[in-house]
Order: structure tokens, then sequence, then C-alpha cells
């Protein structure tokens, strides 16, 4: 039972790894006030891009390059279009979304239904023996051991170092920015195309480990919009939204074993949980502190409570 | 002048991609292109088929028209769609063997218009009474239609004996809308959309409310200096959108599918979106450009079989066409 | 460090702000700059700071030519400015705000230098802020603080401050007021901007007057603060004589109204308008008449208070109500809020004019937008877009825009930016509109124009109404004194 218990929970870390990655890296986006509303087709490209570079390179390093890269590029084309030409970024996200989805279905065409290289999963020598963490903790692959420590990394990111708080500032107020002399333009660019790579190499971790190979649909369908909620519903804080991340996974893994249980409880409905969440979060983000609650509500809803970076996805220009 | 330039730019810019596209798959754009017209021009059935998507594009992309004007970024329009279609399903499995077919056809319709305005009309009221952004609640909402739809499709509405992506059982062929031999549509659909396109144009040109939203969307602090009502018209313009929605959904559930599928919407909703973007927000140009969507979605469907191709390539260039767009219109805004 | 600015143009597309302005600072001095609102001192400021590209001129320091294109590289040349609405991070706590922008931050934070380095500032200027607080908690005063600190910190050498008296409490001003007398002290140049004529002479030793774009006159202390008020409203002819009031009844009233509109707030007004009076109403920006007018006009509601509409209490109505009683309003920032930029003349006439039916008259509309453009004479065509006029055409546009007989009219500053020949003919329209018994209320920069037009005079002062009088009871001398805050001695 406990081998099982520690499965069960290793299988809830593999699948909320991507979720993790992608989520952090909208986090730092956001966080500098740029919104890249493009998530879901970025991750759906990166799927493709990296199970079909892996498949023709037979590396799975270059896969994984080559779809941080292609997240890159998408980030780019926003960037180009919303930071230095102004255009809305909400649009300009929302079109990129399914022009990506579709290149990918399209690009990736030759390569679906075929079986090719996965990410090998690595056991830590010693610890994965460990009778219950082992096998919950230590036996991944390298991609899912980079998204547990990308968490705190990133968090020590934007609260204990100074470039993390020059960017939280850039998403805060650009105008007093500016003022103190940075390119608040050159930051925000930086920040969108990191989140773009991580979107990307999320693409990966599909395509690559939790659900591999390439076909239409692929399996990654959606977890852009479930990341754009998390980190809603994570209030922007990368450790809040990871741990968002993991409990969806363990919403979607414990509703196949209640499906199997009691047939006809609608799975459906714990999937979708995060975005009525992410609605209650923005509600509540406009009227807290306004009205008034009972006391045992007021405790659960101090766990929601988050501010958006104010300057977010606000156009700035510098001059 | 301008506006033709522009136009011309986006053309020649979007053709350059697209063909790099091809390129890189190693297929001749020529044959790609010669494909896309045989798919759509080269017989009266393939055409029908054009006029198969034309009509629910229209319906849902004048609805939209409305909620841009005011500035609102109606994306819950998926959603909306999608219980305009529970709402007919219903209907049809709850009357259809108890009155005539007519009126449970009316019956329905009238439902699914109604859903599809409540669906909208949340959005709007989550806007105005705790400023929640109508991006992430219609999104919100749109996911949970869609959950709605496969719980009901997987649960109280299944076939008998097994569940299935299929969808429900189809509606009793009494409540089938008549079509001609070897078309594809309905007649009445068609002029429906027209009526819709044309009650649209006229809202915009002639009726005070046309103006009103207008004014409202370009500056909404003058409109109330003025003595505009600003939420009022926020919401009943979601509610006018989602009420076209809703028919949109009627229209994929009683005249496409006979019954209720999971991506019953076909992702027109999206696809309205981008149509309006590349209408810049205008009325006059969306027939035509729903047209030439409706044309890129139907030719693709035969790229797989004459080309092997994946028939996502008329959703890439469309969304190529829009990103140009928005690239071009804002780059000469910006220099 | 001395600095010279030398012959400062700036263009904002047509206005020019300023206009060929020289100025020389002084080290170890507090210079003071005064004028009216719009007379150029923020602009001249945030081009010294870096913050605006000037037009044209030059600037010096310690006698060479410089050239800085943003507000960071202007503070390595030792310029530093606290700006009007303090530019800092709400969201961030004082400690952060604070090190945003120093050079030589470490790498990792919280930095126990940094934070040594903020406890001895406060020390240094018996500042009490804590570190660790958030800045959305600190009052407008104590932010003020902070950004001084900063820019020490920072190693400015030339600190500029623009209006920084203003919503902070007098104890805060005095240990303002110390900590910059300390800065000077040890070596460094201050200036102040400000339009309160009490703080720049308290504080300063020097004082430059700016009015229309210009730098008119130079003062050293000890001051006369009548030779300042002249320099500061100077005397302009006025544009046209009263008209003839015949008083009827109450149209408004306000019962000790407080209410706020954006930044800025009244308290506890109470004020009175008749049918065919006009009143002027004085005060500089930000003192409270932009929430008057916005709460007459039943854009902004009071949180206190009532109003009265013909003694038919109307408080918390929407401004729809108010419209359909008879009540308009004329904003000062036409593009932003009074017209539609991207809509055509006719668009506009359409709205104003077509009443409540469903169906839009064309037609008509037509005809009676050229009948209007042409009374008005409003130089444009029906279908051009209202972005597309000019600031007088856009003005006329607006008045056009009201109907025959207004109840109550309101009006924000109603002839900036125009010629005297279109100040005249607005001035004659209105008049013969107070004529025929419409209540007149309007804000104005313009005393001169306050004086020749009004009957009676309302002067607001950090956001209460601070003189309520008939026109022929005061005085040109004591409103002036009124809107400085320096109240009758």
């Amino acid at each position: 039972m406990d081998m099982s218990w520690g499965l069960f929970l290793g299988m809830i870390i593999a699948s909320a790894a991507p979720l993790v990655v992608a989520g952090i890296g909208e986090t730092l986006t956001e966080r500098a006030g740029v919104i890249n509303l493009s998530l879901d087709g970025t991750i759906l490209l990166g799927a493709m891009v990296g199970f079909a570079t892996s498949y023709a390179t037979n590396s799975t390093f270059a896969g994984v390059l080559a779809a941080g890269a292609s997240g890159t590029l998408v980030a780019a084309i926003l960037g180009l279009l919303c930071l230095k030409w102004s255009a809305p970024q909400v649009a300009v996200g929302f079109v990129l979304t399914l022009l990506c989805r579709d290149l990918a279905y399209f690009l990736g065409n030759p390569f679906a239904r075929i079986r090719g290289p996965q990410l090998t999963t690595i056991s830590v020598p010693f610890l994965s023996d460990i009778d219950f963490l082992g096998t919950a903790l230590f036996n991944h692959n390298i991609l899912t051991y980079l998204s547990i420590v990308l968490i705190p990394l990133a968090w020590m990111h934007l609260y204990l170092t100074r470039s993390g708080l020059i960017l939280r500032a850039a998403g805060e107020n650009p105008e007093a920015c500016r003022a103190r002399g940075y390119m608040v333009m050159r930051i925000r660019f930086v920040y969108l195309i990191l989140g773009g790579f991580l979107a990307g190499v999320a693409g990966a971790m599909f395509s690559l480990g939790i659900k591999p190979g390439w076909g239409r649909p692929q399996g990654a369908e959606g977890m852009g919009w479930i990341v754009l909620a998390l980190v809603i519903f994570g209030g922007w804080n990368p450790v809040r939204v990871s741990a968002g991340a993991y409990v969806f996974a363990s919403l979607q893994a414990m509703s196949n074993i209640v499906q199997n249980i009691w047939i006809g409880i609608p799975a459906q409905l714990l999937q979708v949980a995060p975005f009525p969440l992410m609605i209650l979060t923005l509600v509540l983000i406009n009227t807290s502190e306004k009205s008034y609650q009972p006391q045992s509500l007021t405790r659960f809803l101090a766990l929601l409570k988050a501010r958006p970076p104010a300057a977010l996805g606000k156009d700035f220009s510098e001059s | 002048m301008d506006r033709v330039r522009t136009i011309l730019t986006v053309v020649a810019i979007s053709t350059l991609t697209t063909c790099g596209a091809l390129l890189i798959v190693g297929t001749n754009p020529v044959d790609v292109f010669s494909a896309f017209f045989k798919g759509t021009f080269s017989s009266w059935r393939h055409f029908a088929h054009v006029i198969n998507v034309w009509i629910p594009l229209v319906i849902c992309s004048c609805g939209l028209l409305f909620t841009f004007s005011l500035g609102l970024w109606n994306i819950g329009v998926e959603g909306q769609i999608m219980l305009g279609a529970v709402g007919t399903a219903w209907v049809m499995r709850h009357l259809a063997d108890m009155t005539n077919p007519t009126v449970t056809l009316g019956i329905a319709f009238l439902m699914a218009c109604l859903l599809g305005a409540i669906w909208a009309t949340l959005s709007g009221i989550l806007k105005i009474k705790s400023n929640v952004h109508e991006i992430f609640s219609g999104l919100g909402l749109n996911f949970v239609a869609q959950a709605l739809v496969l719980w009901l499709i997987f649960g109280p509405w299944k076939r008998p004996g097994v569940a299935s992506m299929s969808g429900t059982r189809p509606f009793p062929a009494a409540v089938w809308f008549p079509v001609p031999e070897g078309w594809r549509f309905s007649p009445i659909a068609l002029v429906a959309a027209l009526l819709v396109m044309g009650i649209t144009a006229w809202i915009f040109i002639s009726t005070r409310w046309g103006l009103l939203i207008r004014a409202v969307g370009n500056n909404s602090r003058a409109a109330e200096v003025h003595g505009i009502s600003i939420n009022g018209n926020f919401l009943l313009a979601m509610a006018v959108a989602g009420f076209l929605a809703g028919m949109t959904g009627y229209y994929q559930a009683v005249f496409v599918y006979h019954r209720l599928i999971p991506a019953i919407s076909s992702n027109y909703g999206y696809l309205s979106l981008l149509v309006v973007m590349l209408a810049q927000y205008r009325w006059t140009p969306v027939p035509f450009i729903a047209l030439l969507f409706a044309m890129l979605h139907v030719g693709s469907i035969q790229l797989p079989l004459t080309l092997n191709l994946d028939s996502s390539l008329g959703g890439v260039i469309q969304g190529i066409l829009v990103l140009t767009t928005l690239g071009v219109v804002h780059f000469r805004r910006n220099s | 460090m001395n600095v010279i600015l030398r012959n400062i143009h700036k263009f904002y597309g047509p206005v020019h702000a300023n206009r060929g302005i020289s100025v020389t600072f002084r080290e170890g001095t507090i210079h003071g700059i005064l004028g009216e609102n719009g007379a150029g001192k923020s602009t001249l400021m945030k081009i010294l700071a870096g913050y605006t590209p000037r037009s044209d001129g030059q600037i010096l320091i310690n006698g060479a030519p410089v050239d800085y294109s943003s507000p960071g590289e202007a503070l390595k040349y030792g310029i530093g400015m606290l700006y009007q609405d303090p530019l800092d991070f709400p969201a961030l706590t004082a400690i952060e705000s604070f090190t945003i922008g120093l050079p030589e931050t470490p790498i990792c934070l919280p930095s126990k230098h940094f934070v040594k380095l903020f406890e001895e500032l406060t020390r240094r200027f018996h500042f009490s802020i804590r570190p660790e607080i958030p800045v959305e908690y600190l009052t407008v005063g104590e932010r003020q603080q902070l950004e001084i600190m900063r820019l020490v910190a920072a190693g400015a050498q030339f600190i500029i401050l623009d209006e920084p008296t203003t919503g902070i409490s007098i104890r805060q001003k005095e240990i303002l007021f110390d900590a910059l007398r300390q800065l000077a002290s040890s070596g460094r140049t201050i200036v102040l901007v400000s339009h309160k004529l009490e703080d720049v002479v308290n504080l300063c030793s020097e004082v430059y007057i700016l009015r229309q774009g210009k730098c008119v006159g130079h003062v050293a202390a000890p001051f006369s603060k009548a030779e300042l008020l002249e320099y500061m409203f100077g005397q302009i002819p006025p544009p046209v004589s009263r008209c003839i009031l015949e008083k009827g009844a109450t149209v408004l009233w306000m019962d000790r109204v407080s209410a706020s509109w954006k930044k800025t707030t009244m308290i506890r007004c109470s004020f009175r308008v008749r049918q065919g009076e006009i009143v002027g109403v004085a005060g500089l920006e930000g003192s409270g008449q932009e929430t008057f007018l916005r709460v007459a006009a039943g854009i902004a509601t009071p949180h206190e208070g009532d109003l009265y509409l013909d003694r038919e209490k109307v408080t918390g109505r929407k401004r729809s109500y108010f419209k359909n009683r008879g009540i308009y309003f004329v904003p000062n920032d036409r593009l932003a809020e009074g017209l539609f930029p991207d809509l055509s003349l006719m668009d506009h006439y359409a709205i104003a004019f077509g009443g409540s039916s469903w169906l839009i008259p064309w037609k008509t509309i037509e005809e009676l937008a050229r009948e209007r453009m042409e009374t008005f004479s409003i130089k444009g065509q029906v279908v051009s877009k209202a972005a597309g006029l000019s600031g007088g055409n856009q003005q006329r546009l607006l008045l056009s825009l009201l109907p025959a007989n207004p109840r109550l009219l309101l009006l924000e500053d109603p002839t900036r930016g125009l010629d005297v020949e279109s100040a005249t003919w607005i001035w004659k329209y209105l008049q013969n509109l107070a004529q025929k018994g419409t209540a007149i209320v309007f804000s104005s920069r313009d005393l001169d124009e306050v004086f020749a037009v009004s009957h009676r005079i309302t002067a607001f002062f950090e956001g209460r109404i601070a003189l309520d009088a008939e026109v022929n009871t005061t005085t040109v001398d004591e409103v002036q004194k009124t809107i400085a805050g320096l109240f009758r001695e």
C-alpha cells in the first residue's frame, strides 16, 4: 500500500511538472507587466517541435532546446508587436494562441502517431530506495527534477535578488522604473522571452514525457489556459502557482480513481475546477476589504487573496 | 488609399509566410491553392458546404461586432454557442414527442438564444459588479460550458448502451430541418443569416443604440458627461452577442449535427473573433471575410486526402492574416 | 553644483510651453520657481531632470554643456527630481522602493548595508519610516521623505521638488523644510517648484517667476509678497465686459457637500446659484473646483452632504437625470472627456439632439449639423472626425452641442488655449444665454477673465470654498491671496 501511494504521489508530481514550468514562466512575464495570452498555442507548438526534433536528431536534449526556441520565437513576435509597436497584448496573444495551435498540427503532421524518443527516467541512487518518498520524489525524468528546482529558484529570484526586484518594479510602475534609470522595455522583453522559452519547454515535457508522441489531439490541449488560470489563482507568486498546479494534478488523478469507483460522477467538473477558482480570485481582488464576509469564509478567502502587478497588460512607451 | 495599402501589404506578407510554411513541409504552394479552389468551387456540393460554414460564422460575428464596438473582448462566445446548443438539445429531448415539430423548433430556438444571452450576461455582470476582465470570466465560462456539454453527453443524456464522443442520440427525424435535395444547407437558414447581417448593419447605420455603443467604446468618459449609460450598454451588448451566439449553437445542433456533440461549437466562436478582428471591428467587410474564412475552412478539409497535409492549414492562413494585419496597422500607427 | 539653463524652448505639438527660459542655480542655495498653473514650471523641471526632451536650448553643469535623455542619465550627473505624484512602488516595501535604482546594489537582497544606510538617513533627517513597511501604508509626506532619502543615497547633488507641500500636514512640511535646509547647508542645490507663495517665501533665498512660458522675474530674499504676486499674475486687458444681472430663483443648492474625483477633493462646500447668474470659480489646479463642477453635473457623487435642484433633492442621482433636468457640463480636456475623438461631427449632433427615438433622423440631423456649424463658425465637414478639429473648433463644437436654453451650464476653463477673438465670441454667446435665464458656473485659471464676466466669485483653496463674494465686494488682490493660501490679513 505504501508503495502505491508513493507511486501515486510521484505521478502527481510528474503530471504537474509542465504546468509548474509554464506557470513559473508566465508568472515572471506577468510580473514584468506583460500578459502572454498565447500560452495554450505555445505549449502545443513546443510539444510538436520538441517531439519532431528529438525524432529527427534522436536526441531529447536537442528536442527540448528546440521546443524552448519555438516558445521564444512566439514570445518575440508578441514582444515586437506589443512592446515595440504598442499593439494590444490580448489581441495579439489570442491570435497567436490559435495560430500556434494550427501551425503545430500542420507542421507536425508527418510526425503524427509514430513512436519516438522519450525522456529517460533517472532514479537517484540510494535516495530512490527510500520507502515512500523515494518512489514519489526520486524516480523522474530530468525535466521533472528541474521543475521542482525551478520553484525555489524563481521565488528566490523574485524576492531575494536585485534583478527580481527590478522585474517587480517594472510591472508595478514602469514610469517610476524609468525615472530610476532602467530600460523598462528591455526588462519586459527579457522576461517575456524567458516565459516563452519555459512554455516551449513545458510543451516538450508533454510530448517527450507524460503524453509521449505527437498527434491530433496531442493531449496537451487546454493546458495553456489552465496555466493562465493558475497564475491568477496563485496570486502571481511562483510558490502558490506551483501549489495550484499540484492541486490541479491531484484533482485530475483522483478524478480517474473516483470514476472507477462511482461511474457517472462528473469527472469533467474536477477538470475545470481551476476556472471557477480563477474567477473567484478575480472577484476577490476587486471586492476585498469592502464587503462583509462571515469569519470562517474570510479565513479561507485570505488564502486566495492576491494582487495583480499594477501595470499588467498596459502599454508603456518610453519617451 | 491608406486602407488599400494596408490590405495589399497584409496580403503580400501573408502569402509569403504561408508559402514559406508550405515549402518547409515540402509542398508546392500552387498545388495547395488549386486544392483550395477545387475544394470550394469545383461543385455545387462543395460550395454548399462553404455556405454551411458561412451561416454560423456570420451570425456569430455580427454578435461580436456589438461587443467589440464597446471595446469588450467577448472571448466567452464559445461557451455561449455551446449553451445555445445545450438549450436546443434540452428542448428536443423533452418536447419533441409532445408537440408538433414546428412548435418544438421554435421553442428550441428561443431557448438557445436565451441561454446564450444569459451565459454572456454572466460575464457582463462580473465585469460591471466586480471589475473582472471579460477575457478571464469568458474563458472560465467557456471551460465550464465545455464540461457541461461533456457531462451531459457522458452522463444524463448518454446514448442508450454506451456513452461516446460521437454525442447524444440524434434528434427525432421529424425535427430535422428540411433541406432541398442535393443541398447541404437550408435556404431558410441562409435567409436568416442574411437577415441578421442586414439588421446588424441597420442597427449601426440608423439606430440610436448603434451610435451610442460606438460612442461609449470610443470614449467612455465623454459618454458619461453626455449622460449615456455605460454599464447598461455593456450588459445589453453582451446579451445581444450571447443571443446571436446561442443562435449559432442552435444552427450547429439543428442543421449540422442533429444532436449534441462534444465539439458542437466547431471553434466557430474563436473563428468569429478572428473574422471581426480582421474586419477591424467594422461591419462592412464581415460577410466577405466570413466567406474567405469559410472557404479556407472547407478547402482544407480535403487536404489530408489529396496532398497528405493536415487540415489545420486553413487555420494557419487565417491566423497569419489576422496577425499580419495587427502588425501592419500598429506599425503604421507607431511610425 | 552650479547649473545654468540657457534659452530653453519646449513645444508640445502646437503648444509653446517654454519660450526661451534662462536661469542659473547656485550651489548650496534653495531656489524657488514660482508661477501659476500652466506657466511652464513643471515642463522646465522635467527637462532639467531628463524626463522630457527639450526642443531647443542648453544645459550647463559647472560651466560645461551636458546632454542627457533619461532621468537615469540625469541622476548620473547628480540631478534628481521628486515628482508631484511620488514615482514609487505602492506594492513594495519602503526598503525595496528605496533600493531600486541605487548604484552598487548587491545581487542578493535584502542587503544589511542598505538597511543600515536607510536607518542612518532616517535619523539624519529626523524621519520616522520603518524599512519593512509597504509603501502603500505611507502618507504622501512620508513617501516624499522616502524619495528624498533615495535621491541622497543615489548621490544627487541637485534636487528638484515639484509642488512638494500639496497634500501633506503642517508638521510634515516642517520636517521636509528642515531636511531641505540641511541638504542645502551640506552643499547641495535645491529647487522648489510651487504656486504657494508662503512656502517659497519661508524657504527660498532666491526666486524665479515664470508666466506664460517665460521667466519674468528674478528676486532675492527678503521678498515682498506684493511684488511676487504682480510678477505671477501680471496685467492682461480684460476680454469682455460684464452683462447685467437679473437675479432669478435658485437653480442649484449644495449643502455642505464633500466628494472626491480622481485625486482632487472638496470638503464641506456650500454653494448656491440663481437663474441668470454667472459665477466664476477661482483656484489653483487641484484645489477642489474640478470636483465641485463634477458634483454639480452629477458625474461625481457626494459622500457627505446634499444637492438640491430647484428645491428637489437629487443627491446620488445619475448623470442622465441631471442632464434631463437641463444641467450641462463642458470639461476642459475636450478630447479626453467632452468629445468622441473617432466619431464624426454629425454623430455628435445625433447623440446630442437625436432625442430618445430609436431611429436617428439622419436627414434632419444633417441639416441641423450644417446650421449649427454655420452659427458657431466651426471649420470642418459634417463627416470629419472630432479629433481632427483645432482646439478652438473643438470648444465651439462642444458649445454647439448644448440646447438653446440649458438650466445650468457648468464650464471648466472655457477659453483655455483659445485666441482672444474666439474667447470674446464664446463669452458673448454665454452671456446671451445668461440673459435668457441660464445659470452659468465656470472655472478659470485667468483671474482677469473671472473678474471681467462674473457676477459672483468663489475661490477654492485646498478643497474648501475659501471665499464667496459679489464681484464688487472683493478685489483681484484678495482673490489672488486666497487661492495662494494667504487669507485676509
